[in-house]
């Protein structure tokens, strides 16, 4: 084997997910318009007061992109399940937690980046200063990756059960809130003139032990689920 | 003289085991609860700053406690089945689970009952309280998912790797009081000595010991329940006298 051919693994499955979306991308735009739908509610449900519409802003958004990347994450390994391709994966001599993490790379950029991108013109909505917003973005990019990695523990470990999406919600939202938490964090302190810089390693810090553990664990959860 | 430690870690063994320590354990819980409530109640003294109130503590701190610690002993049995493949480790991670979370709720219940008067409200989002939270949704979630897969071996081994996932969250809700300034209080029982009246810390202790004592005792009942259910088609099982007559 070539000595790139890690490399060239993850990323021929990135490529091969990224054209199975587009080929179906009302899949993409349901979570995309989830995400805006969820956030605009929140002024109907609340009143269009300014001033608590600032304050809210960072924790409305994160919480809808929690929720809206909650959605997608069924999808992530059940079509490759149902047709047989997962099998094949897991029979392949290359790693299977190489393949696994392509597969979270694809879906951070098919559910999470189209939030992140999306992200600014709602908190315009939600007149949020141009300082907030930059760290708000910063914090989606830092974040929503680690949301697709540990939301891929849960995917693998509920593949194929009945009621799958309520139960992946229950077993990943619970993991997910240390990511809610600094991501917000990091918002509110630049709000009230405090340093990021924390939060914002933290965050950093989280991406870099899902990065190392997360596929391992995921492939693991796999192999227990395709017995 | 070798002791055959593996003995009791098959079903069929431990089965009758456990049924001749649930006496002991449950007997022993009973006293123990007695005299730590009493000790409690009747004579530790009044506490200067906050009354009778501080009074919660006896049930407050042992059942957070357990509920940390159950979690800690259900992630190793669950990575202990998840390594050698032993069916009782399994078992025992899946008889610990609710007895954890019953801790959790009793943690969090008597946390807001004690708040009331002390903080003036029932709940705040402090780090603490928030990551006992994240410990109950985590035991409802390994509860959840092994009750939803049918077939017994997968759904033990599903568990338990989301067991191990979640016991990351039990270190930042121990050391969470030292690493962000909460509301919560710090802990009172140090390794350093406390700064507890020697009452409180007799019926501290014993209420602790009591609530362990009872947590062994409902998880080994609870376990003879599952290895009656997963085992009910062997004839071992139907030879026993209970399930003969």
């Amino acid at each position: 084997m070539k000595k790139s051919s890690m490399l060239d693994l993850l990323v021929l499955v990135i490529r091969r997910d990224l054209v199975l979306a587009m080929r179906r991308r009302a899949d993409v735009l349901t979570t995309l318009v989830f995400f805006v739908m969820v956030v605009s509610l929140f002024p109907l449900g609340v009143g269009p007061e300014l001033s608590m519409l600032r304050k809210m802003a960072p924790g409305v958004l994160w919480v809808a992109a929690l929720l809206a990347s909650m959605l997608s994450l069924g999808r992530l390994f059940s079509a490759d399940y149902l047709d047989g391709t997962l099998e094949q994966m897991m029979l392949a001599p290359q790693s299977l937690s190489m393949l696994v993490l392509g597969k979270m790379a694809a879906h951070w950029m098919v559910s999470g980046l189209p939030l992140v991108l999306m992200a600014p013109v709602l908190g315009l909505q939600f007149d949020m200063s141009v300082q907030a917003l930059g760290v708000l973005i910063v914090g989606l990019l830092l974040g929503t990756p680690i949301l697709s990695m540990i939301g891929a523990i849960g995917a693998a470990l509920t593949l194929g059960l009945r009621g799958g999406g309520v139960l992946l919600s229950l077993l990943v939202l619970p993991l997910c809130i240390p990511v809610l938490i600094f991501g917000t964090g990091a918002v509110e302190a630049i709000s009230s003139g405090l340093s990021v810089v924390s939060h914002l390693s933290l965050l950093g810090a989280l991406l870099v032990l899902s990065f190392v553990f997360t596929p391992w664990v995921t492939a693991q959860a796999l192999r227990i689920s395709m017995e | 003289m070798a002791i055959n430690w593996f003995k009791y870690s098959a079903p069929t063994t431990f089965y009758g085991l456990a049924g001749k320590m649930i006496p002991w354990f449950a007997f022993s819980a009973a006293i123990l609860f007695a005299v730590g409530l009493y000790i409690g109640f009747f004579i530790a003294p009044m506490d200067a700053q906050q009354g009778e109130f501080y009074r919660i503590i006896f049930i407050h701190v042992p059942a957070s406690m357990m509920s940390m610690f159950l979690y800690m002993v259900m992630a190793g049995y669950a990575a202990l089945g998840l390594i050698f493949n032993t069916r009782l480790s399994a078992m025992m991670a899946s008889a610990i689970a609710p007895t954890g979370a019953l801790f959790t709720v009793v943690s969090l219940w008597t946390g807001a009952l004690w708040g009331k008067p002390m903080w003036g409200t029932w709940w705040m989002w402090d780090a603490r309280m928030t990551s006992e939270l994240i410990l109950l949704f985590l035991y409802l979630g390994f509860i959840a998912l092994h009750a939803s897969i049918d077939e017994p071996r997968r759904a033990d081994r599903a568990a338990a790797l989301l067991a191990i996932v979640g016991s990351v969250n039990v270190p930042i809700i121990y050391f969470s009081v030292k690493w962000w300034n909460t509301l919560h209080q710090g802990a009172t029982i140090k390794f350093s000595g406390t700064s507890m009246h020697i009452a409180m810390q007799q019926a501290m202790f014993t209420m602790l010991a009591a609530c362990w004592l009872y947590a062994i005792a409902v998880a080994l009942a609870r376990v003879r329940s599952i290895i009656l259910e997963r085992e009910r088609n062997t004839v071992w099982i139907a030879e026993l006298p209970e399930v003969k007559q």
